[in-house]
């Protein structure tokens, strides 16, 4: 294979902007994500009827969907009945809807592996269930959920890579434009890689070594 | 003790079911200021239930629990505030493994009680004091011993400033040479004229700490006596019985 | 009445033709399961043997799955092996080819993990027995593993299928692909077409993962008791 460097390096630019791209994206699904995670979770804790009915539909509408479909549905349907976003926000509104199911899941995994004796303690001391949840349970599970909400977000941040179906210059749909106009295959593949390389292989190396910190939420020390 | 001392419980015909098992029946007791009740019984004799129940852990199918005259089986029970007057303390501990012991003890007093956390703290540093772990009190629980969580897990419940304890084989899951420890804090309670209700299978501590023995079989109570008549001329079949074992056992 | 532009979907042969497409979406998705699962199944026996070299190559492959999304890969196949191999094997097989070596990658992380599972003990007594180490596995492990291995098996079959959606952008002709085509057609005469399509699309893939995602959740609840 004989790399055109001089390529590369000019391509890197434009790479870099597609990378600030991706981040930023990532970063908004992320924060969403969680938020509407732990709300969901907590609401479903907490046995709300109706509510529970439209989250546990929420979750299940989310995790058995494909990311390509919900996103053209936001960006190519929803506009036919008078709703409009920018690629952006749909992306962003697309990935929050994926990843805050995934992020429920994890915090409600995490609630759930509280011990039962550590609820049963915190009622014989006369918490509320409001008390219980802010200073027993909640700190408990999401020290627990650690490692699950961790791998959520690079799960997401891996999946920004669909946004380019909605016309986002993303790193794939960069790729696939370049390739298109120059025909330079195998640099624009390899930047590729490796920009998605840069992005995660840092976070994955951060997640395993938090993994082993909080591995059964062990405090203290 | 004297028997004249106000009536702080009264338990009346408690039914308890865990669907169609039975697990209290006809429970009747009643429990005296300053009076040690140490309630013993085979494993699954429905002992443990009991104690949840006077601490609203568990729903009862029938009967009447009365604290100082107001009947716990109410439906509209403020249980967080009677849970404030009946303390307890569980066999597997249960500290809060993300706060520090000091922590641990002040939740409870600042949170439920909104308390000064000068007059708090100060009430708590004596408690730990007095269970010999003041300068414990900056540790995290998984730094503890078994028996040093068991004694945080003690204070915690005393610093509420409780009517009445109640312990739940709080030595059970120990290793053997911790179990004194934990014990010993108990008696220095019973000295004091703590009202507490003590399940255990330690039988040499029921006898020497309880002001009697209330000796459970199969949801029933089948015997009620003072520990000296209980452990050498127990009424009942059952009783003997299950004496019997413990000593082959200890 | 204005109309709501539902009809589209059952204009012509429109219905049958989104089935139709739901159809190459679950042929790609389910030779890639079958193939990806004996690739796997391989895959994670090697995973369990004691050489590190072959554990360090194993596990680097997976990992270049876990980090690098499967589009990248999938436009990795599309432009570049295609064309080296100097053969045109279209969308379809490309699609079929990643998603094969990617689901053998989890299978074989999945089917180590429940082989890693099973105690120890297990093991020994099989020797015990004076059993061969291939009887050990035919006849003890793999009858204990296969059912700690169900549930994440499932999963991955529904994430597979989900995954296929992204076959349209390397121009296989499915479901997205013919729900793409049947509202071109219709800008004129039925310019809502895109909601009900999508919309629709949307339900399709629910149908499929759904009862698989409950098929999942009920062997593990089964199973961890």
């Amino acid at each position: 294979m004989n790399l055109n460097w001089n390529y590369i390096y000019e391509s890197l630019p434009l790479y870099g902007e597609a990378m600030w791209l991706t981040v930023k994206l990532a970063f908004w699904a992320i924060l969403f994500s969680l938020i509407v995670g732990l709300v969901a979770s907590i609401l479903q804790h907490y046995q709300v009827k109706g509510v529970q009915t439209v989250i546990t539909a929420y979750i299940e509408l989310s995790r058995n969907t494909p990311l390509l479909v919900q996103l053209f549905f936001l960006y190519y349907g929803l506009p036919k009945i008078g709703i409009y976003m920018s690629e952006m926000s749909c992306a962003i509104v697309g990935l929050t809807f994926l990843g805050g199911s995934y992020m429920a899941e994890a915090f409600r995994s995490g609630i759930e592996a509280v011990p039962r004796g550590q609820i049963e303690s915190g009622l014989s001391i006369g918490l509320s269930r409001l008390q219980l949840a802010r200073h027993v349970v909640m700190p408990q599970a999401f020290a627990i959920s650690i490692p699950s909400l961790g791998a959520n977000a690079i799960f997401l941040l891996k999946e920004t890579s669909v946004v380019g179906a909605i016309s986002l210059m993303d790193l794939t749909n960069l790729t696939r434009d370049l390739i298109g106009m120059f025909y330079r295959t195998e640099e624009s593949l390899l930047l590729l890689v490796a920009a998605y390389l840069v992005l995660i292989l840092p976070l994955s190396f951060l997640l395993s070594w938090l993994e082993r910190k909080v591995r059964y939420a062990e405090f203290g020390d | 003790m004297a028997r004249s001392a106000e009536i702080l419980l009264e338990i009346k015909q408690l039914v308890k079911n865990y669907g169609e098992r039975n697990v209290l029946d006809d429970i009747n007791l009643e429990v005296r200021q300053g009076e040690v009740t140490v309630i013993l019984g085979p494993s699954g004799c429905g002992k443990s239930t009991l104690l949840r129940c006077l601490n609203g852990l568990e729903s009862v199918q029938g009967g009447t629990i009365l604290y100082r005259g107001q009947n716990l089986t109410d439906p509209g029970t403020d249980w967080r505030e009677v849970r404030q007057h009946i303390g307890m303390v569980f066999q597997s501990y249960d500290l809060f493994p993300h706060l520090t012991v000091i922590d641990n003890i002040l939740l409870g007093p600042l949170k439920v009680q909104r308390r000064e956390k000068q007059e708090a703290l100060q009430q708590a540093e004596q408690l730990l004091e007095r269970v010999g772990l003041l300068d414990r009190k900056n540790s995290y629980p998984r730094e503890l011993s078994g028996g040093q969580k068991q004694r945080i897990a003690i204070v915690r419940a005393l610093c509420m400033n409780p009517d009445i304890m109640l312990f739940d084989e709080v030595t059970a899951s120990l290793d053997p040479e911790m179990v004194r420890e934990v014990l010993d804090v108990i008696r220095g309670l019973a000295d004091q004229g703590m009202t507490m209700l003590i399940v255990t299978h330690e039988m040499g501590f029921a006898k020497s700490v309880g002001n009697r023995i209330v000796f459970i079989d199969q949801g029933k109570i089948s015997e009620i006596a003072a520990p000296e008549q209980f452990f050498t001329k127990p009424q009942s079949e059952r009783a003997q019985h299950f004496l019997d074992i413990f000593q082959y056992d200890h | 009445m204005q109309s709501l532009g539902i009809e589209v979907l059952f204009q012509g042969s429109n219905f049958m033709r989104l089935l139709g497409g739901l159809l190459v979406t679950i042929e790609i998705a389910f030779t890639s399961i079958f193939i990806g699962t004996a690739l796997g199944l391989l895959m994670g026996l090697l995973r369990t043997l004691k050489s590190w070299p072959l554990r360090f190559i194993l596990r680097f492959y997976l990992e270049a799955f876990r980090i690098i999304p499967i589009l990248v890969w999938l436009y990795v196949a599309y432009f570049i092996f295609t064309p080296m191999l100097r053969v045109d094997i279209g969308g379809e097989l490309t699609a079929v080819l990643v998603f094969s070596l990617w689901g053998a990658a989890e299978m074989g992380d999945i089917v180590r993990g429940a082989l890693e599972s099973l105690p120890k003990h297990q093991l020994e007594s099989g020797k015990a027995l004076g059993l061969k180490a291939g009887q050990i596995y035919r006849y003890i492990l793999i009858p204990q593993a296969v059912r700690r291995m169900l549930p994440g098996t499932i999963n991955l079959a529904t994430r597979m299928i989900k995954t296929t959606s992204l076959v349209v952008l390397i121009g296989v002709i499915e479901v997205v692909k013919v729900g793409q085509q049947i509202i071109e057609l219709g800008v004129i005469k039925a310019p809502n077409a895109s909601i009900w399509v999508y919309g629709f699309i949307f339900i399709l893939f629910f149908l499929v993962c759904y009862p698989l995602s409950r098929l999942s959740r009920k062997f593990e609840r089964r199973w961890q008791s």
